[in-house]
């Protein structure tokens, strides 16, 4: 369990961290999500004591660890360059923070046999970090920080550096890992997918601030506002109206639409068809609006596609169901898209 | 473009007369005139008391600037390299100083600073002799080598950055089992370069330690001091040869230790 509470940070005039509080729960694997600059790395690392807070606490466990040094945090850190010791092997890397604890010799080699079988990397021991690939370096960072028992693991873009392949291999592995050795972890990441696709909650920053808590559902389903909602998946503008592309209808002619007393009615737009993207099951329609000229997609599927018989060039009535979650936007005011 | 056959024959016939000319020719000369009467002769001339004096002194100089210039060269490196502070412009350039300035200069100013009427020339008074003595030979050639250690170490430094040591923090290793455990073997090679140029340097110092040295033969002699006074004060032109042979020799030494380390390196 981490608690962050008040953290400030600033670089000159810079706001990295503005007023934060967040706690992590035990066991869970958490993702700070955020553009670069929104302070999720300056966050992780002022939970490592790498980065000192200019205000605020931070507690791991109960204990306020505030102003205790890195070395005494109890802490597991993943580097996104994977700051493997070159000097070293593969074996010694791994034992570095059990070789300092002092630890007895039979015990270390166990543990780090171990852990290497674990990350998948047995038999690799007598190599150097510079004869070892991307991914295989990573793993062999993880299995250093994990060897010293961490009561909280800390990634730092973890995956950053790698290509797009092993990226999604490697996340899907840690996914695994973590339901087995359920370490508290904390993932700072600046790729929405990534954060979906591991993450039991998602903290999504912006501008130094924390913008939304939650489980990844719970984020896609009910964004807090509209950064929350264009940063975690696609989105489409309907004259200031923010929808998912998924949650656009689209008709040839238009219907009335019978809406009850109270009921905010959808939103319609008349667009013209640009392109007919099909990407497998899904096809996606990308338009233009015919009031304000701006453009936008929706995604439907390829039965509905072809029921519509779009081509482009010709209009559609394009709309937007109202309510959740749409997060309206006030009138006459306008989004980069 | 590729030069053509000529053009390339040309060139190479240009860089190697040049070389030929300018260190090839003195070097065989040297060597020539050395052996000329034999290598018993050699070996005798490089036997006498001055002689052997002179070699010890010279290591003597060597042994104790160099763990100076390691230690202080570490330091200043870490701090241009890794420090924010006021200042630190002006450091980089009084590092590079020593390049700047003649080590006539350099010997020159030390006299002035503690020679008998200089500013710690009361430090003489107490028994403690800098100039003309062993002292003042060892402050000319930290002036001189100053740079070496420092210049080779900070671009090392700059290119291994300072995730290793976090990530050895964060494991649980102190700000000294990380020196230690980490930055030391990060930088060792650029500190051996820095060692082999300072052992060079020190060595073929003369400049310097010429002004600050009392120059008497068997006592305050370097092997560089031991080439000059034999040449320009006894006529003794094969006692020179010989020496500036044995010079040699040494700095040979310290360069196929360098190149046998460098093969080391690019196999690690």
């Amino acid at each position: 369990m981490i608690t962050v509470t008040g953290a400030h940070k600033n670089y000159g005039d810079f706001k990295a961290l503005d007023d934060v509080s967040l706690a992590i729960p035990a066991g869970s694997l958490t993702a700070l999500l955020g553009p670069s600059g929104s302070g999720k790395s300056t966050l992780l690392r002022s939970i490592a004591g790498l980065e000192g807070l200019d205000s605020g606490r931070i507690a791991i466990d109960g204990r306020d660890v505030t102003g205790v040094p890195p070395q005494n945090r109890g802490i597991g850190f993943v580097f996104q360059h994977y700051a493997a010791f070159k000097h070293m092997t593969v074996r010694d890397n791994v034992a570095f923070g059990l070789v300092i604890r002092k630890r007895p010799r039979k015990e270390i080699a166990k543990k780090v046999d171990e852990l290497l079988e674990i990350v998948g990397l047995d038999g690799f021991q007598h190599r150097y970090p510079a004869q070892l690939s991307g991914g295989q370096r990573q793993r062999m960072a993880l299995a250093r920080a994990l060897a010293v028992d961490p009561s909280v693991l800390l990634l730092d873009e973890p995956f950053g550096a790698l290509d797009a392949k092993v990226r999604a291999d490697l996340r899907r592995w840690l996914r695994r890992l973590h339901d087995e050795v359920h370490v508290t972890t904390v993932l700072v990441t600046h790729d929405q997918e990534e954060a979906l696709d591991v993450s039991d909650r998602i903290a999504v920053l912006n501008a130094g601030r924390i913008e939304q808590v939650g489980k990844p559902d719970e984020l896609y389903e009910r964004p807090a506002n509209d950064f929350v909602m264009s940063f975690l998946g696609s989105v489409a503008n309907l004259n200031g109206t923010m929808v998912r592309p998924h949650d656009i209808r689209l008709e040839r002619e238009s219907s009335v639409s019978v809406v009850g007393d109270g009921q905010p009615a959808p939103t319609r737009v008349r667009a013209t068809v640009e392109r007919i993207v099909r990407l497998g099951f899904e096809v996606r329609v990308d338009l233009v609006n015919q009031a304000n000229g701006e453009r936008f997609a929706a995604q439907v599927t390829r039965a509905v596609s072809e029921a519509l018989g779009l081509r482009p060039g010709e209009t559609v009535h394009a709309i937007a169901p109202a309510g959740p979650p749409a997060a309206v936007r006030q009138q006459g005011e306008t989004l980069a898209v | 473009m590729k030069p053509s056959r000529t053009a390339q024959l040309t060139l190479r016939s240009l860089a190697l007369a040049y070389l030929f000319a300018l260190v090839v020719v003195p070097i065989v000369v040297i060597l020539w005139r050395t052996f000329d009467e034999g290598v018993m002769a050699f070996l005798e001339s490089v036997r006498t008391p001055a002689a052997i004096s002179a070699l010890n002194l010279s290591l003597l100089i060597v042994a104790v600037v160099v763990p100076v210039n390691v230690v202080f060269g570490v330091i200043t490196a870490i701090a241009l390299v890794r420090w924010r502070f006021p200042g630190r412009g002006l450091l980089q350039a009084v590092v590079d100083l020593p390049f700047a300035v003649s080590p006539i200069v350099v010997g020159v100013s030390l006299i002035m600073l503690w020679g008998v009427h200089g500013w710690f020339g009361g430090l003489e008074s107490l028994g403690f002799k800098v100039i003309f003595g062993l002292p003042g030979m060892v402050i000319a050639t930290i002036f001189v080598t100053l740079p070496f250690v420092v210049r080779e170490v900070e671009p090392v430094l700059h290119e291994i950055g300072t995730d290793q040591e976090q990530a050895a923090s964060t494991l649980g290793a102190s700000a000294w089992q990380t020196f230690w455990r980490i930055t030391v073997p990060a930088i060792r090679w650029g500190l051996t370069y820095g060692v082999v140029l300072t052992i060079a340097r020190a060595l073929g110092e003369f400049g310097a330690v010429i002004m600050v040295s009392s120059g008497f033969p068997g006592v305050s002699q370097t092997l560089t001091l031991l080439v000059h006074s034999r040449y320009i004060d006894d006529h003794n032109t094969f006692g020179a040869y010989s020496a500036a042979t044995l010079l040699m020799g040494l700095a040979l030494v310290t360069l196929l230790g360098m190149t046998l380390l460098d093969r080391k390196r690019s196999s690690t």
